[in-house]
């Protein structure tokens, strides 16, 4: 007996070893399929069951015909980012099936379209060979449905197989299609074939299955992208301008629902926000920091090929000092890269963005709770600090579906920053723009539109000195650059603090940011329980770095930073402040396939490094 | 006790919201003596007085260049915006959006508009903002020493002798194909046309824009070039003599019948056009085209008011936005309550 023939026995023949609400599924389909319906289905249905569940979806930048994989990760633990290993594949796809069934580890399952012989590949696999063309012809007459409908047959085969009730998919077809209930039939028809054929003609072999738990009660299901724009929603946002691009598309289009849905003076029926689709990135900044200059709460969403075009406006907002906030949700590069894949690679060129000394605040989601957080606290910043926000999302944050607590509702008041009225400027017979009363490097400025004679001043991208008066002065010139300086270091004190967790007398100290939270929770627990591995974990939140994230190095021997780049972009941050006694001690984990992060891979290249010491 | 009687002051001249004109005047022009644009400025501070224009209520915008330096030469009591290069029209767009209530003047040059910035020119014209675009239009980049500009004529010869070989962009004939609803030229040189179309623009709901031919003194005024003072006066074909009647005056003009046309504006002021050549009306779109091209033909520079249209929607209208400025909107308006928040968290269950 050879070693796959053998995993295959030892699969079949361990009921004992039953592996409960602990796997990955993988469906590989074709774009424009329809399979969207399907996956979400069964998503819901294993959330409904009370089990921890986490959907990412692999896509290309195509409308239809291209591959595309979707993974659902059900996890007692609670685990929501990436597994590694995938345990059942769904191969809809005749292109990438074979490869998919190749990259499979033994003992893996494979539902198939049965016409794709997919048997023959491997001997160590499990196959349920499924005919999908003939079980949907009889109940989908409309032959222009059934590319649709066929991939239902697959949540019943699963269903089947896993041991997911039937009326969970039920419920989930109703939540998906809401009130059109010949939708719901026609799919649940289709679920209930797959199910039936699996009971006849496939008996279940492999250790997989999911059971009722009670761990998603009170839970919802988002995206980062939706949370993101009901925290602009929340955070008071009145002018949205954007351009159109993947990864951030979704964001602006789900405020633009929000907003028509909530935000129409019930008096007036009237608008209480400009959402606009501009020509293009520039144009979009540059409406945002008009509004933001004449005294909205603005923003935009783009990613890493529009923050390069924004970058000339992104100094303009520094510099003239104008209150905007830019959603990041940063996508492969360089140049259009992998449009439809994630990555962490804004991260050093936002913190910086635009020519001459430029420095931006920027905050860093770790969850969907986060991208509405920090959605709302955005617009508190940009006025507070007046200047650029940037909100550092992900595709893989943005774009996927997260299980969350629901959001808290904001409880501070709206920060408006330091805007005087015409009252102020009567008590105070004047202001100086550019300058520093109060020692925090944040001027007073006044809105456009202010009836008041000394309210007018004159912003602008040239030098100018504290009354926003032409200057080419040497010292008018330092003057703001080291006041700008100064609001720098006031904002550090300001900005969200690291979230710091673990053994603070570890060895080891692990710094990472954004989606890869997820994955670095299971690392944790795999270096703890696999290899005895105690450490400290911080999560940045926001740059200017606070000063925790400096002890935080200095209490440790060696400090991992976790990111998705080639060129350890955060690490490089850190560098530039961090004691030069300290720079040694930084080494680096990176991922940058264009795949989530998972955790297997961190504590892989943690273990093989903490080997070499 | 002793009274000195002093003679009283001769009353100062002051405009309809009381203020005088120097309440309009900026700041001292560090342009070149004699620039086109210093004229313009002076028309600017002429009609904003003369319409009682409340200062505070303005913003000027401009971009990069020589023309972009003038917002800080008018208006010191606006608030006033000097962006990036060519992109004046988001900038102002943004602000707009903002606070509905602003008059927005924009400044922009040929180069600011024409070539860097004409991506943003083309979509602020088919968005028909409620702003004024003014370009100071020399044919040529100032700032840098005379460069030519896509505005330059065909055949238009540098002072260092380089002839342009490439067609100029017409930015009128572009506005008006885009969707612009107040479209003219004019020249700095004519204080009453200029004076006119300015204040007709102010009384415009809608986006205006003015080419405003500025010859450049130091690069752009010599023989051979044809945006040159004596090459403009002598090639200048005005469409109609303009005279403006702003909605608070009680004067009344006679005109004959037929030799004049009537545009009545936005806020009611009116803008009368007696007719010098042939008949023209202002608010065909095709013919004020045509009208453009048949002058490329001849060689002259068409003047006036080219195209209008007073009732067409604004972009703020299409916005459906809210009276009140978006930007002074209360805390209550603009974060919805708990209760929206509980509705949308239930449905992601």
């Amino acid at each position: 007996m050879g070693i796959s023939e053998f995993a295959v026995k030892e699969a079949e023949a361990s009921p004992q070893e039953k592996v409960i609400n602990d796997m990955s599924i993988q469906v590989a389909t074709v774009n424009g399929s329809g399979s969207q319906t399907a996956n979400t289905v069964l998503l819901r249905a294993i959330f409904q069951m009370g089990i921890p569940v986490s959907g990412k979806n692999m896509f290309p930048s195509n409308i239809a015909g291209l591959p595309t994989w979707f993974t659902v990760r059900a996890s007692k633990y609670g685990y929501i980012g990436r597994k590694k290993e995938i345990d059942f594949l769904v191969a809809m796809n005749p292109e990438t099936a074979e490869e998919d069934v190749r990259g499979l580890e033994a003992g893996a399952s494979v539902v198939y379209d049965e016409k794709l012989n997919l048997n023959r590949l491997r001997q160590d696999l499990i196959f349920y060979p499924v005919p999908f063309d003939q079980l949907v012809a009889p109940i989908c007459p409309n032959a222009k449905l059934r590319k649709l409908v066929r991939n239902m047959i697959y949540d019943g085969v699963l269903a089947k197989l896993l041991g997911i009730p039937m009326e969970e998919i039920h419920t989930a077809l109703k939540k998906q299609f809401r009130k059109k209930a010949s939708a719901v039939e026609l799919n649940f028809n289709a679920a209930r074939v797959g199910y039936d054929y699996a009971e006849q003609h496939l008996p279940k072999r492999g250790r997989f299955w999911l059971e009722r738990m009670d761990a998603t009660r009170g839970k919802i299901i988002i995206d980062g992208n939706s949370a993101a724009a009901l925290g602009a929603l929340f955070g008071g946002v009145t002018v949205c301008t954007w351009y159109p691009i993947t990864p951030s598309s979704s964001l602006a289009e789900a405020l633009a629902d929000y907003l028509r849905r909530y935000r129409m003076d019930p008096e007036t029926g009237k608008a209480t926000f400009a959402i606009v689709q501009g020509e293009d990135e520039l144009a979009s900044l540059g409406m945002a920091i008009g509004a933001g200059w004449a005294g909205a709460r603005s923003m935009t969403a783009t990613s890493g090929p529009g923050i390069s075009l924004m970058s000339e406006f992104a100094g303009l907002g520094y510099y003239v000092e104008v209150p905007v906030v830019i959603f990041d949700i940063q996508r492969v590069g360089p140049s259009t890269g992998l449009p439809t894949r994630t990555a962490q690679g804004d991260i050093l060129k936002n913190a910086v963005l635009s020519h001459g000394d430029t420095r931006h605040i920027l905050l860093i989601p770790g969850s969907v709770e986060e991208c509405f957080s920090m959605g709302v606290e955005a617009f508190d910043l940009a006025e507070e600090f007046q200047t650029p926000v940037f909100v550092m999302s992900d595709l893989d944050l943005g774009m996927n579906n997260w299980m969350a607590d629901p959001f808290p509702y904001p409880e501070k008041p709206m920060a408006r920053g330091k805007v005087l009225t015409a009252e102020d400027l009567d008590r105070l017979g004047g202001f100086e723009r550019y300058g520093d009363v109060d020692g925090d490097g944040i001027g007073y400025r006044t809105l456009p539109g202010t009836r008041h004679p000394k309210a007018a001043y004159f912003a602008r991208g040239s030098g100018h000195n504290a009354k926003a008066q032409y200057s080419e002065r040497p010292e008018d010139y330092v003057a703001n650059m080291d006041r700008l300086k100064k609001k720098l270091e006031t904002a550090r004190r300001r900005v969200p603090k690291p979230e710091i967790t673990g053994a603070p007398d570890a060895e080891i100290g692990i710094i990472a940011y954004g989606s890869s939270h997820c994955a670095i929770v299971e690392c944790l627990d795999q270096l703890r329980q696999e290899y005895g591995i105690e450490s400290e974990y911080c999560r940045v939140r926001a740059y200017p770095f606070t000063e925790e994230v400096f002890d935080f190095i200095r209490r440790h021997r060696r400090v991992y930073v976790v990111e998705q780049n080639r060129d350890a972009q955060m690490k490089s941050l850190l560098r530039m402040e961090v004691d030069a006694a300290e720079v040694g001690k930084l080494r680096s984990v990176l991922h940058y396939l264009g795949m989530p992060i998972d955790a297997r891979s961190i504590t892989d290249s943690i273990v093989s490094q903490e080997e070499q010491i | 006790m002793a009274t000195t009687t002093v003679p009283p002051a001769p009353a100062k001249k002051i405009n309809r919201i009381g203020l005088e004109r120097a309440d309009y005047k900026g700041a001292a022009s560090t342009l070149c003596a004699g620039c086109g644009h210093n004229a313009i400025s002076e028309r600017i501070i002429e009609a904003c007085y003369e319409m009682g224009i409340e200062p505070y209520r303005v913003i000027k915008l401009s971009g990069i260049g020589c023309s972009s330096k003038s917002p800080a030469y008018f208006l010191s009591n606006s608030h006033g915006f000097n962006a990036v290069h060519g992109r004046m029209p988001s900038v102002a767009s943004g602000a707009m959006f903002a606070n509905r209530h602003l008059i927005c003047l924009g400044v922009s040059g040929d180069g600011d508009t024409a070539s860097i910035g004409i991506g943003q020119f083309v979509h602020l014209m088919r968005r028909n903002v409620p702003l004024i675009y003014i370009i100071e239009d020399n044919g040529c980049y100032g700032l840098t020493k005379g460069q030519f500009s896509a505005t330059a004529d065909l055949g238009s010869k540098l002072k260092n002798g380089i002839v342009n070989d490439l067609p100029p962009i017409d930015t009128c004939a572009l506005a008006i194909l885009l969707g612009a609803t107040y479209v003219a030229r004019s020249f700095s040189g004519d204080k009453k046309q200029l004076s006119a179309l300015l204040k007709g623009a102010l009384a415009h709901n809608g986006t205006a824009l003015l080419d405003v031919i500025s010859p450049c003194v130091t690069f752009n005024d010599h023989e051979g070039s044809t945006k040159s003072y004596s090459y403009v006066q002598e090639h200048d074909d005005p469409l109609a003599e303009l005279d403006f009647v702003p909605f608070f005056s009680d004067i009344t003009v006679d005109y004959d019948p037929g030799t004049t046309t009537e545009v009545t504006l936005h806020d009611g002021s009116r803008l009368l056009l007696k007719k010098l050549e042939s008949d023209y009306d202002p608010t065909a779109k095709a013919r004020a085209l045509e009208l453009l091209m048949e002058s490329h033909e001849k060689g002259t520079v068409v003047t006036g008011l080219l195209y209008v249209n007073p009732q067409a929607p604004t972009f703020i209208d299409l916005l459906n936005l809210v009276d009140e400025p978006l930007a002074t909107l209360p805390e209550s308006k603009v974060r919805p309550p708990k209760q929206v928040l509980a509705e949308v968290m239930e449905l992601l269950k």
